[in-house]
């Protein structure tokens, strides 16, 4: 099920908005289960340094199955503040757990205005079907 | 994103791998499954158990008559005049300038009435051309020559073919025929007789051959009984531990196995000394297309030489990627993947003599960033070697 608290972006990355006890926003970013199921067999992970900056729509990293590589990409624009490093070896345990423990990036929001470019989760179930089809 | 698979070819089994999972693509215009769930999955169930393919989308060239045995060996890289019934080959299929336009494997077999025919299994994505050159070299006067007849016919579409891989792919198979496979050695094959009730009494042709480092057959039957026989063999290879394989655990096979695919490591520009397959040149007897251009480009030193490489990092090279020797530009990879047996990216490829000796360290250009890598002898991966 696609969790409908969260949003996403059509290159299948999915965003949850945090308020920062700083001040702004930080977006926490993963992958949806939709693009794990398409991707199986996961056997590399590239992640950013924390200090990046990232643009909406632009890779920040990369992961790689048996088939094929993809490009990861920001939903939003602004500066990496952390890295899930468990990740990359632990790869194979993150289908159990896409929206969770498998976030990749979190995002300090440079610009508001790229979120309101996601979808919600209707929206990207709607893609996806339509993709699928 | 979406392909239309009502243009394109389809096996008898389309629906059975849409209805098991198959995630379907057009592969060089057939729509095949590259995967049913996991690829590593189907790589390990045919390394432990047995895997079966379907590979009905693969060119099945059926020669006969007198003048077939000769037709063939001037058309073909390797001997085959002087096959043996129950013997399969080998062979290459070259050009005027000896590149490679095929690799194929040439069996001879009788039929039910005890007339021997050479069956020629062709890469899907060149049966147009190789039909085409048959065609070419096959004029009527040729085909009609009296007491040197040749019939040649395309049976690409009568029959289906499994590929049936694994060390249990004979515990699998034996039930179903009447050879004895046990005695059936490598790179022979028989017609045979289906004895399951689905196969509605026709008979079909085994052989002891494949594609992924195996043990293993690749059976050819009728399009009708297909289904039903496929079906059969998967219920009753559940205890062996039987899993429906796709392209894509073929490929990752066939790579571990050091094995070339046409399209990665064979095309007309290369010609079969760069590709390690001068063993499936015999260019002292008949006359082909290309003979006299590999006679000569045998003396010469090779300008390149497929070797096998393993990444010394976690990113797996793939097809095209640049191959560097202290930053100077020495070949290109033509296949690469993560290998489920060894647990590391491995990759194909094409570099100059120089650097092709086991053990060499080379860079090789992923997606931007120079990934250390370094020569491997090829196969990656021996059967008979397991556990060194």
């Amino acid at each position: 099920m696609t969790p409908q608290n969260l949003l996403y972006a059509k290159t299948h990355e999915w965003v949850k908005i945090e308020s920062d006890p700083a001040g702004g926003k930080i977006a926490v970013v993963g992958i949806t289960a939709f693009a794990l199921e398409l991707l199986t067999d996961l056997v590399y992970v590239a992640l950013p340094e924390v200090g990046r900056k990232v643009e909406a729509g632009q890779s920040f990293g990369e992961i790689e199955s048996v088939k094929a590589v993809s490009d990861l990409n920001s939903p939003v624009t602004g500066e990496v503040v952390a890295v899930n490093a468990d990740l990359p070896g632990k790869l194979e345990s993150l289908p159990k757990d896409p929206y969770g423990k498998g976030w990749f990036i979190k995002v300090k929001i440079a610009d508001e205005s790229t979120i309101a470019q996601l979808l919600d989760a209707a929206a990207y179930d709607k893609q996806c079907s339509e993709e699928h089809g | 994103m979406t392909t239309n698979f009502d243009q394109i070819g389809k096996t008898p089994l389309f629906d059975w791998h849409v209805a098991h999972g198959g995630r379907m693509i057009d592969f060089t215009g057939w729509a095949m499954p590259i995967q049913y769930a996991s690829i590593i999955e189907e790589h390990n169930a045919t390394r432990s158990g047995v895997g079966m393919t379907d590979v009905s989308h693969m060119g099945r060239l059926r020669f006969e008559g007198p003048g077939a045995a000769v037709f063939l060996a001037e058309l073909l890289t390797r001997r085959v005049a002087d096959m043996a019934l129950g013997q399969v080959r080998y062979s290459l299929v070259t050009n005027d300038k000896g590149g490679v336009l095929d690799d194929v494997l040439v069996g001879y077999y009788h039929n039910e009435l005890g007339q021997p025919f050479y069956l020629m299994v062709v890469n899907a994505s060149n049966c147009d051309k190789i039909v085409a050159w048959v065609q070419r070299h096959l004029s009527p006067e040729r085909a009609n020559r009296p007491g040197q007849e040749i019939v040649f016919s395309d049976v690409s579409n009568l029959w289906a073919m499994f590929a049936i891989q694994g060390p249990r792919a004979m515990d699998l198979l034996q039930p179903f025929v009447d050879a004895d496979l046990q005695n059936m050695k490598y790179y022979r094959g028989d017609t045979v007789r289906l004895l399951h009730p689905a196969a509605k009494r026709q008979g079909g042709i085994i052989s002891r051959t494949g594609y992924t480092g195996e043990d293993g057959f690749e059976l050819s039957l009728g399009m009708g009984i297909c289904v039903g026989i496929w079906e059969a063999l998967m219920e009753y290879g559940e205890s062996l531990g039987i899993m429906a394989t796709g392209l894509g655990a073929r490929d990752t096979l066939r790579l571990e196995a050091g094995m070339p695919l046409y399209g990665h490591e064979l095309t007309e520009e290369i010609d079969p000394f760069q590709a390690g397959l001068g063993f499936a040149c015999h260019l002292s007897g008949y006359d082909f297309p290309g003979r006299d251009a590999l006679l000569k480009i045998e003396k010469q030193p090779p300008m390149l030489s497929r070797v096998g490489l393993e990444m010394l990092s976690r990113r797996v090279a793939r097809q095209d990627c640049a191959i560097f020797s202290g930053g100077q530009r020495v070949g290109t990879v033509t296949s690469g993947t993560f290998s489920p047996t060894l647990q590391k990216p491995i990759a194909m490829g094409y570099v100059s003599p120089n650097h092709a000796a086991p053990g060499t360290t080379l860079q090789i250009d992923i997606r931007g960033s120079l990934e250390p890598s370094r020569v491997v002898p090829l196969p990656f991966y021996n059967r008979n070697k397991k556990g060194k």
